[in-house]
């Protein structure tokens, strides 16, 4: 079976002021349909130049791709011409970004940023909705996050949201063109630890329930463990080790892995050997 | 033995003003908190954003007074006599809290100034930069050419300057990677230990309080609502809401998922705390009928 995606032996450099870096070496990674896969790496590791390349926002020049394929549903997205690529992008694929009050505008209400969104993504898919159909439409996505009172928040704007709502509002603008893949980089890292469970929970259920598939980027290993069946581990731009997230968990190969995971405070106090 | 650090019973209360700046309500950030540190213990304040946490921090180094209530450091009153020296802190983010204009040296130095220290400072900065392994030519370097586990080891030689008895640590690792928060809680420890330091470790992250700390306190609204030795807290939670917290804790092994209490689901959600507590208030109206 081929996966829905497949980055294949992807290389990436980046030049800047006449030096140029090597960021991303022979990356590959698969996700297949309706699976939860986690890219997991530290700062500077370069699982979110992976995720930028995969949607397509690399900045060209100064990124550079050299090498790779990005296979999606079959066609490459590197050699796609830029109207196709931009129909997918937040159609098929959509992303969940990590910080709500920078992703949402402060002078629309929920439900006309909602709306908007869904308008040009329904006329990239040729897709008829009126105003009306539109507006069920954003309330029905609300609803899917478990948004309580989905009428009050459309009509409200992003500054009276909690956090949480706001990260809610974010997952459900990804789900608007009901998309095959969601990319979610680091949800819930920016708030408090009770509202990132019931987050992570939410998208958790999310993805079982429509069986979408998942590619959660973070550095965080319980997140990881909590949402993937399988994982990536990145270092300096290459994937060190990958597969089934328990195995990975219980005996890592690599010691890069192992290490990571060493350095990990744990919730039972020290680990004794 | 004189507590290194002992609150008594403080309270702050914030005005809550309207757009015209007129007194509207009043928030208690902080309600009725008490607990003591002994010399050289550590003791963590765990809770989440607007539990107090921060503003108690504020409170124990001196830039905010609290309406009620004491703290008294090492057995004298900070409130009737300024004891600058004796308490420092290390702050959450070392990109936002070191100058960027001034060299490492430089600011380690301003603490030394401030304190109008005697000996030779320049040998001082060279001794604080190998308690925190640094090598002694970064103190010519500005923060924009050390990592982020480097500027927080200058946050940590700048607050040790004055050899305070005390450390006020307010969420020292967040901002960090990892492997490089393992390394300065190494760092950390050591110093508790070679100079006899009291620390407050104030964090949201329970896996790390759990190894850091020996006594915890579990701050909600403003109130301590569960304290105890961490192994205790952590394995038998008492209160609702540290339990909650610990249920939501990302883990990595399945022993840790076994010890984490079970939460029950409200409509197929996990319960926000409020959600919690007001299921418990009902829980006891309907056990205890008046």
């Amino acid at each position: 079976m081929t996966a829905l995606l497949s980055v294949q032996n992807l290389s990436v450099s980046f030049t800047t002021y006449g030096r140029t870096a090597e960021v991303l070496k022979a990356v590959s990674l698969d996700v297949p349909q309706g699976a939860q896969v986690a890219l997991v790496g530290e700062s500077g590791s370069g699982k979110s130049v992976t995720m930028k390349a995969i949607m397509g926002l690399l900045p060209q020049p100064p990124a550079r791709i050299h090498a790779g394929k990005i296979m999606f549903d079959g066609r490459d997205l590197l050699t796609l011409p830029e109207r196709e690529r931009v129909a997918l992008r937040g159609t098929a694929m959509s992303m969940v970004f990590q910080d709500p009050m920078s992703s949402l505008n402060p002078v629309w209400t929920i439900q006309d940023q909602l709306s908007t969104i869904l308008k040009y993504a329904d006329r990239r898919l040729g897709r008829d909705r009126d105003r009306k159909g539109r507006r069920a439409r954003v309330l029905d996505v609300l609803t899917q996050v478990r948004m309580r009172e989905p009428e009050r928040v459309a009509a409200s704007y992003p500054i009276i949201l909690s956090g949480g709502m706001r990260q809610r509002v974010l997952i459900a603008m990804a789900l608007l063109s009901e998309p095959r893949l969601l990319i979610a980089d680091e949800p819930g890292t920016a708030l408090d630890v009770t509202t990132q469970a019931q987050i992570l929970k939410l998208l958790r259920d999310l993805v079982e329930a429509q069986g979408l598939a998942l590619l959660m980027i973070t550095h965080n290993l319980g997140v990881v463990r909590e949402t993937s069946n399988t994982v990536y581990v990145m270092n300096k731009g290459e994937i060190v080790e990958s597969g089934p997230t328990d195995r990975i968990f219980a005996a890592p190969q690599q010691q890069y892995t192992r290490d990571l995971i060493a350095a990990v405070p744990r919730l039972t106090g020290r680990v004794t050997t | 033995m004189t507590p290194a650090l002992e609150i008594r019973n403080i309270i702050k209360t914030f005005a809550i003003r309207n757009a015209i700046g007129r007194v509207s309500g009043a928030v208690k950030a902080v309600d009725d908190v008490s607990f003591t540190i002994p010399p050289g213990g550590v003791y963590g304040l765990a809770g989440e954003s607007g539990s107090g946490k921060s503003t108690i921090a504020r409170m124990i180094m001196g830039l905010t007074t609290p309406d009620s209530g004491d703290i008294l450091i090492d057995g004298v009153s900070i409130l009737t006599k300024a004891e600058r020296g004796r308490v420092q802190m290390v702050f959450q983010n070392p990109g936002a809290s070191l100058n960027p204009r001034r060299t490492v040296g430089q600011s380690v130095m301003v603490p030394l100034v401030a304190h109008r220290f005697q000996g030779d400072r320049k040998a001082r900065i060279g001794d604080l930069l190998d308690m925190v392994q640094l090598p002694r030519h970064f103190a010519d370097r500005y923060p924009h050419e050390l990592s982020g586990g480097q500027k927080q080891r200058v946050a940590i030689a700048r607050a040790l300057a004055v050899s305070p008895r005390l450390l006020v640590l307010d969420e020292p690792t967040s901002a960090l990677d990892v492997s490089v928060q393992a390394r300065v809680i190494d760092l950390l420890e050591n110093l508790g230990q070679q100079l006899g330091l009291t620390y407050l470790f104030i964090s949201h992250d329970l896996s790390l309080m759990r190894n850091f700390a020996a006594t915890v306190g579990i701050l909600y609204l403003g109130k301590i609502v569960e304290t105890g030795p961490v192994a205790g807290v952590f394995e038998r939670p008492q209160h609702d809401y540290t339990r909650l917290l610990l249920a939501s804790v990302p883990v990595i092994s399945a022993e840790e998922a076994a010890m984490r209490p079970v939460i029950p689901l409200i409509n197929g959600e996990l319960p926000t705390a409020e959600d919690l507590m007001a299921l418990r208030k009902g829980l006891n109206a309907k056990e205890n009928p008046r």
